[in-house]
């Protein structure tokens, strides 16, 4: 049989990130990373902070995501994110800034801040220098 | 009567506004293309979150989510008023200020409490210099609008929302149709409609991770975020719009004025040398 493909789109409120056919996906789901390929039940994710690994002719290209949605169908899967990049396109100055600022905020933990927001942004800073890292 | 050196400063006037009014006009028009261009690049993304959110939604009983239940009676409405920081628009901020106030008397004539969020200077001065209670403004975010303003906005409504401040919370903003055409939309925000899948044949038995309700209840707020960033940037391409078309029109007009003071500046000057040569003769044939 031959390698049946995924089409996979990947969609921010700010352009289509993605949109090709792979061979397989791994993303981070709310409960655990999990992996996708051609012929998946139909499904409706939520997704987490987390790395996204698509296999592409043997080759992987990762993905920093901050969250969203996945609707998977037999051969289709579509993510809606409100943030994605890749890899190679991650700005880590922009990231370590902005991990210095989530910090400062946690450490000072006056009450006219929002904690959760505070964590949400720290956790979105490291996981863009961690996928950064791993280019 | 104006003499010929002061029709003449009047032209150089003239010229030079129209000067300012035809730069101002592709000024507007390149922002224009650009907002119509992020308009663009939303849609999918907008489109989709809608898709699945109608999808979920129609596994879940609607009343057990706070986004999506219908309260049983609306007695305070928050409006959002999206208006324009700048003028020199045209007609465009009139407009849609004219609306919220008609949409507010009508509230308030069915006896609701009416509070008014407004994004934009032109509406905040309007509504702050008036009888109503302006609970929040948002005044600036169009110089360089983006997606952290929609969110932040949302968040603000919809806590509020969440907590019971109101029970319904309308958008009131203008949409640019196409170059020239505008629409004005009032739309209600929250209780959010889930809109209902059109694609009935496809009914696919989907999975959910996790359950349903709570998927639900992470989607809503995505939702209302991209909603009011489309809000946001229908309006501010809108006021582009709706400005290119008022520089144009002005532009125009003073062409026309132009065109007119030259023809008296002409006339004018045509009769002083008329004045000029009668003079002459009149005084050669004196001296025969």
């Amino acid at each position: 049989m031959a390698a049946k493909k995924l089409h996979l789109d990947v969609i921010t409120p700010f352009e289509k990130v993605f949109s090709g056919e792979i061979d397989a996906i791994m993303a981070p789901g709310h409960e655990g990373y999990f992996g996708v390929l051609p012929g998946h039940a139909p499904m409706m994710m939520q997704l987490s902070i987390g790395e996204m690994k698509l296999k592409v002719d043997n080759k992987d290209y990762l993905y920093a995501t901050s969250g969203g949605f996945a609707e998977i169908l037999p051969d289709k899967i579509t993510i809606l994110a409100e943030a994605a990049e890749s890899a190679d396109k991650i700005d880590i100055e922009r990231a370590t800034r902005a991990r210095e600022r989530a910090e400062q905020r946690l450490a000072r933990k006056s009450e006219d801040i929002d904690l959760d927001r505070a964590r949400m942004a720290l956790a979105r800073a490291l996981n863009r220098l961690k996928v950064a890292s791993r280019r | 009567m104006a003499t010929l050196r002061d029709i003449k400063r009047r032209i150089t006037s003239v010229k030079k506004t129209q000067q300012i009014t035809k730069a101002m006009k592709m000024v507007a028009a390149a922002k224009l293309r650009k907002a119509q261009e992020r308009i663009n690049q939303t849609r999918p993304y907008a489109e989709s979150l809608g898709d699945v959110l109608a999808r979920v939604a129609a596994n879940v009983d609607s009343d057990l989510n706070p986004y999506l239940k219908k309260p049983e009676t609306v007695e305070s409405v928050c409006l959002v008023v999206i208006t324009s920081d700048r003028g020199l628009c045209g007609s465009f901020n009139t407009n849609i200020i004219r609306t919220a106030r008609q949409e507010a008397d009508r509230l308030r004539a069915e006896g609701k409490t009416v509070k008014i969020v407004a994004v934009g200077r032109k509406g905040y001065e309007y509504f702050h210099r008036r009888d109503f209670d302006v609970v929040a403004k948002y005044i600036n975010i169009f110089r360089d609008l983006n997606y952290e303003h929609a969110k932040e906005i949302a968040r603000l409504v919809v806590r509020a929302y969440l907590e019971g401040e109101y029970d319904q919370v309308n958008l009131i903003f203008t949409a640019a149709v196409s170059a020239i055409k505008a629409d004005l939309h009032n739309m209600v925000y929250l209780p959010l409609s889930a809109g209902h899948s059109d694609e009935q044949q496809h009914d696919t038995d989907y999975l959910f991770e996790p359950e349903p309700e709570v998927l639900l209840r992470e989607l809503c707020p995505k939702n209302l975020n991209i909603q009011m960033w489309r809000a946001l940037l229908d309006s501010y391409a809108a006021e582009e719009s709706a400005r290119m078309v008022a520089m144009e029109s002005a532009t125009d007009n003073a062409q026309e004025m132009i065109d007119g003071l030259t023809l008296h500046y002409n006339k004018v000057r045509q009769a002083a040398i008329t004045t000029e040569i009668s003079e002459i003769v009149g005084g050669a044939e004196a001296l025969k």
